[in-house]
This record gives structure tokens, sequence and C-alpha cells, in this order.
């Protein structure tokens, strides 16, 4: 028994001690005269190609630009993500972003509970009432959107554009209205340029492994691909590196999400719908700095600036130049409101 | 959708079952609780990658993923044979050790969270570890029921204290058991891993468990686990058809896994006995 005590007080002592130890990846990144910003990873942390390596990008580029001084925390598995805000909070930071819908209900919490700090969420996940109304965030909680249908509705365009085939693929992750929101842009944009085609769509699974199951997307676009479609654009983590290894085994085309992923499969990906989380993080951090940052809803759309598709000169020879013409003119058209594209399918 | 193109996307599926299925049932059946097989399998899967990439070809990776589940194996054993830990308790301790000891090793070799670079792999049937799998199953019923070590294995699980009575080394039987069954399992993640030419994290997505339910399902026997991990792979195939043609609503069709282990298990385990000393080791 007094073992186990010894060794109880041994432990707590180490954790005591290691209050003072900076982790390595807590550092601070700069110092200016800036605001004082703490973001908080989601699950991947840095080096995801993703959401995190976007936050990253717009956190740096604010502590060039604006003298920022970023704290980075990168969480482990599970519970402690609700600390590393809480941490960043109590340390008094001006604002404190949390990448990752996964954050909403700890920042919506922490928010009330430090109303003089400035509170941002990447890709807030905004609940509904009864009446199926969206409840708004606390005063000081900024939830950044983004219109990620219409990123979704541009790729799909091009897809059925380009793609030579009346059947255009996707695949999601987890069934989910979030993801949804992605195939009703998606399906919306290829029915927009080809009336008469039509979209196999499919989904991972039902948990959140289905974001993590490449085995899994593999086999949903290898079927796709044997039905004779020939582009499919994915929206579902790294279950879409299996949709990218498919699209190589059939020669086919694979559109990437979220970030530009043609480093995944060079040569077959067509485009990525990219969200620009570095803009959105610049965005907040510089809103803060002029004083302008107010909470609620904040989307980011094609008029923003905050969703896209890429065309560089990895993809050129793939987009006749006509066709990009025709992106553009529907980019503009959307940007204008003379064309709605639809969120929910 | 061909009949063939049916069989041969089950077979590819079924394969990271029958695998771990067969490590499964080995290690069950000397009365040690499988609970790891996620976790091999994840290792394995790492380890594929590893080996891939440091040797420079697919065959390094099925070593690379074999030495790794080997050495899980052994940790396991270690834990819940040699030091007598829970078996639960430890089969959890090493899935939660692996899932984060892949993230922080895919971070310092590969310098990305999320995935490792492009591997040298196998396509599609040209992947020996299919094969493998299917030859495997019947090798590791002739094992089990054919002999010696199989009868050995046989008794420390249903009745380690007769066993020890004879003379058996109960202890050194379950771990050779546990060892191998390690390595079994690792080679379906390293399968996951060759066929996609990259290791992806935590990309095993719970396979280890469905393979745990088509040993149960199995009734701890090796052919019948196998028909069980064929039914499951069938199962998502049809899943992954039906979705694509939208006949049905997707949410109904992704249960028909789900709900054919349910049913199948239900039904199936009134009438199985596990092994009787499972999960109970001998007290020494």
């Amino acid at each position: 028994m007094s073992r186990l005590l010894i060794l109880t007080v041994a432990l707590f002592l180490l954790h005591a001690g290691l209050q003072w130890v900076e982790p390595a990846s807590a550092g601070l990144a700069a110092h200016g005269q800036g605001p004082r910003v703490g973001v908080v990873f989601d699950l991947g942390g840095r080096g995801d190609k993703s959401f995190n390596d976007g936050a990253y990008v717009g956190a740096m580029r604010a502590v060039k630009a604006l003298g920022a001084q970023v704290r980075f925390v990168e969480p482990g598995e599970g519970s402690d993500r609700e600390a590393g805000l809480r941490l960043l909070a109590a340390e008094g930071m001006d604002l404190v972003i949390g990448v990752g819908f996964i954050f909403s209900d700890d920042l919506t919490g922490l928010a009330k509970e430090y109303p003089n700090i400035a509170f941002a969420g990447v890709d807030y996940a905004v609940a509904l009432d009864g009446q199926g109304q969206p409840i708004q965030p606390p005063p000081n909680l900024a939830a950044l959107k983004f219109r990620e249908e219409q990123g979704s509705f541009l790729v799909g365009a091009l897809a059925a554009l380009v793609g030579g085939s009346k059947k255009v693929g996707f695949v999601g992750g987890m069934d989910t209205p979030l993801i949804h929101k992605f195939e009703a842009g998606y399906r919306a944009g290829v029915l927009h340029v080809c009336p008469d085609c039509t979209v196999l769509a499919q989904y991972a699974g039902v948990t959140p492994e289905a974001f993590r199951n490449p085995g899994r997307g593999k086999e949903l676009a290898l079927s796709q691909y044997q039905q004779g479609v020939r582009v499919i654009y994915h929206a579902s983590g790294s279950t879409g590196l299996g949709v990218f290894e498919a699209a190589r085994v059939q020669h086919g085309l694979g559109i990437g999400v979220d970030a530009d992923q043609y480093d995944e499969a060079p040569g077959f990906i067509l485009t990525s719908m990219v969200k620009r989380v570095d803009n959105a993080v610049y965005d907040a951090i510089d809103r803060v700095k002029a004083k302008k940052f107010h909470g609620g809803i904040i989307q980011f759309g094609l008029a923003e600036d905050g969703v896209g598709y890429v065309y560089d000169a990895h993809n050129r020879a793939l987009i006749p130049s006509q066709v990009h013409d025709r992106l553009e003119q529907l980019k503009a058209d959307i940007v204008a409101g003379r064309l709605q594209v639809p969120s929910t399918r | 959708m061909s009949l063939l193109h049916f069989f041969g996307q089950t077979l590819r599926i079924a394969t990271p079952y029958l695998f771990a299925a067969a490590g499964g049932a080995l290690a069950e059946r000397a009365g040690v609780v499988s609970l790891t097989l996620e976790g091999f399998m994840l290792g394995g899967a790492f380890g594929a990658a590893i080996g891939a990439w440091l040797g420079g070809g697919a065959w390094f990776g099925i070593l690379g993923g074999l030495a790794v589940g080997l050495l899980l194996g052994g940790l396991h054993a270690l834990g819940s044979i040699r030091f007598g830990a829970d078996q639960i308790v430890s089969g959890v301790a090493i899935n939660l050790l692996v899932v984060g000891a892949t993230r922080f090793a895919l971070q310092l070799a590969f310098d990305s969270s999320s995935n490792s670079p492009r591997i040298a792999g196998f396509d599609g049937f040209a992947n020996p570890l299919i094969w493998a799998a299917l030859l495997l199953t019947p090798l590791l019923a002739v094992l089990l029921n054919r002999t010696r070590l199989g009868l050995r294995i046989r008794a420390v699980g249903e009745h380690p204290q007769a066993a020890a009575t004879l003379g058996v080394p109960v202890a050194r039987v379950q771990a050779v058991a546990v060892v191998i069954s390690g390595g079994l399992a690792a080679l379906g993640g390293a399968y996951l891993t060759l066929d996609q030419h990259q290791f992806t994290d935590s990309m095993t997505a719970g396979r280890g468990f469905i393979a745990l339910a088509a040993v149960i399902f199995g009734r701890w026997q090796p052919l019948r686990a196998a028909v069980a991990c064929l039914l499951f792979a069938a199962a998502e195939t049809l899943q992954i058809q039906l979705q694509a043609t939208q006949w049905i609503a997707a949410q109904f069709v992704v249960m028909i896994p789900y709900v054919l282990t349910i049913v199948a298990v239900a039904g199936a385990v009134t009438r199985a006995k596990p092994p009787a000393a499972l999960g109970r080791p001998l007290a020494s």
C-alpha cells in the first residue's frame, strides 16, 4: 500500500514539475507587438497536410504581417482538447482559435466563461434549436464557416466538363450533413453543365472512422470507376487517399479536398476543392488587431476567397482553357448572386 | 456488376480479416483473449510501410509488418502471461499504445501526422498476401487439430491445470500462440498498407474487432472463422454495390454488415462454447 502511495506522490511531483516544461509543440512562434493568439490544433496536428497546416500557414502569415505572437497547442487523443483551449484562455490571450468542428462545444462553453477574450472556431458547427433555427454563438465567438458547396459546385462542373463520361463520382467520409454539403454543391455543379449526367455518391461509413479508412475508399472508388465513372471527388479525409490509389490503378482522375492534394498522386489529380483555412485564420487575427473583431457566424465563400479550386501548372494540361473560362464565369455568377448553390441535398 | 467483380472485391476486403481472424483463433484457443488484433494490425501496417521504405521493395514490407507483429505479440505475451496482467487490460493498452506510437513514429520517420509517402506495394491480385490468406486457413486448421503443438494449444486453452500436470509448459505454449497471432494479424495490416502503397494514420479502422467477431462467430474454429470473414466481406461488398445503385436508402445499406454480425453472433453464440479457460491464466 505504501509503495502505491509513494508511486502516486512521485507521479504527482513529476506531473507538477512538468508544468514548467514547455512542450515542443506549444512554443511561442515569434515575438512581436501584435495581438497574442493561441491556436489549438485538431487531432493530427501539424503535418496533416490539411486543416491544421492551413491554420498554421495563416497564423504564421499573421506573425510576419501583423506582428502577432502565436502559441500553438497540439492536443493528443480525446480529452485534453478543452484543456488546451482553457490553458490559452486562462493565460489571457487576445484570441483563441480552435481548428476543427470538434471544438465547437468546448469553444461555446469557454466563450461564455471568458467574455473578454475573443474566440474563433474554424469549421465551427452551429447548433440548431428546437425549431431548426441556428443558435447564434456568443458575441465573443466567431464561427468561421466555409461555403464548401460553392467550391464543390465548381469542381463538379469541371468533373462533368472534362470527364468525358455521363457518370460522375463522389466519395464521402462519414455520412453526415457536413459532408452532404459537399455532395449537394458537387451534384448541382455537375447537373448545371450536364443535365443528363448522373452522380454516383457513396459514403465510407457512419462513424468518424469513415474519414480514416483508405482501404474502403479504394474499394468504393474501384467500383465506381468500373461502372464507367471517370472523375471522382472525395470529401473523406484520408479515406480519399484510397480513392486516389484507385485512380492510379484505373487510370481515372480524382479531385482533392480541403488542401491542394496534387502531391498525393501526381498526374491523377484533376484539381482540389480548397478551403482557405489560412485566409480565415489570418482574417480573424487581423480583425482582432484592428479592434474590429465580432462574434457570430462568418461565412467564407468564393467571394471572400474562402473556398476555391486549384488551377496551376500541375493541372493546366488537364483543363482546356475554354473550360477554365467557363468555370471562371460560373464563379463570377455565384459571387454576384446570379447563381444559387444548394447546401443540402 | 459482374459476378467476377463481386468475388474479387469480396476477396480483397476479406484478406485482412482472414489474417487477423486466424491470429485471433490461435491465441484464443490457447486461452488468451485477442482484443489486441486491432493493435497488431495497425502495428503491422506501419511496419510494412517502414520495411518497404527502408528496404525499397514490397517484400521488405511484408517482413517489416511481420516483425512488428511478432514484437507486439511478444509484448502482449510478456504482459499478460509472464506478468499475469489482465488480458483484456493488456490488450486495450496495446491497442492504445499502437495508435499513439504509430502516429509518433510517422511524425519522426516521415514528418507527417497523416500518412507516409508512397511506397512499394502490390497491385490487386498480384498481392501474394491474398493467396497466403487463403492458404493460411487450412494450414491453421491442420496445425490446431492434427499436430502435437495444436493439441497442446487446445489443452492449454481448455484446462491449463490438467495440461500442466501432464508436463505441458503452459506459459510457453501460450506465449508461442500469442506471438504467432501477433505476426498473423500484422500481416493483415501489412496487406492494407501494401495495397494502398501507403500507411495512413489509424488506417485499420476497426477491422481487428470485426475479425474478432468473426472468430466468435466461427466458434473459435479456423475454417468457420474464415467463412465468417468471407461473409462479412461479402456483406461489405454488397453494401458498396447497393449504395451505388441507390435502390435503398444509404443509411440502411450501411447497416448491413453490422446487422448481419449481430444476427449471426446472436444466433451462433447460443451454441458456441469458448475455450474453457479463455482469459483465465494458470495460477502459479
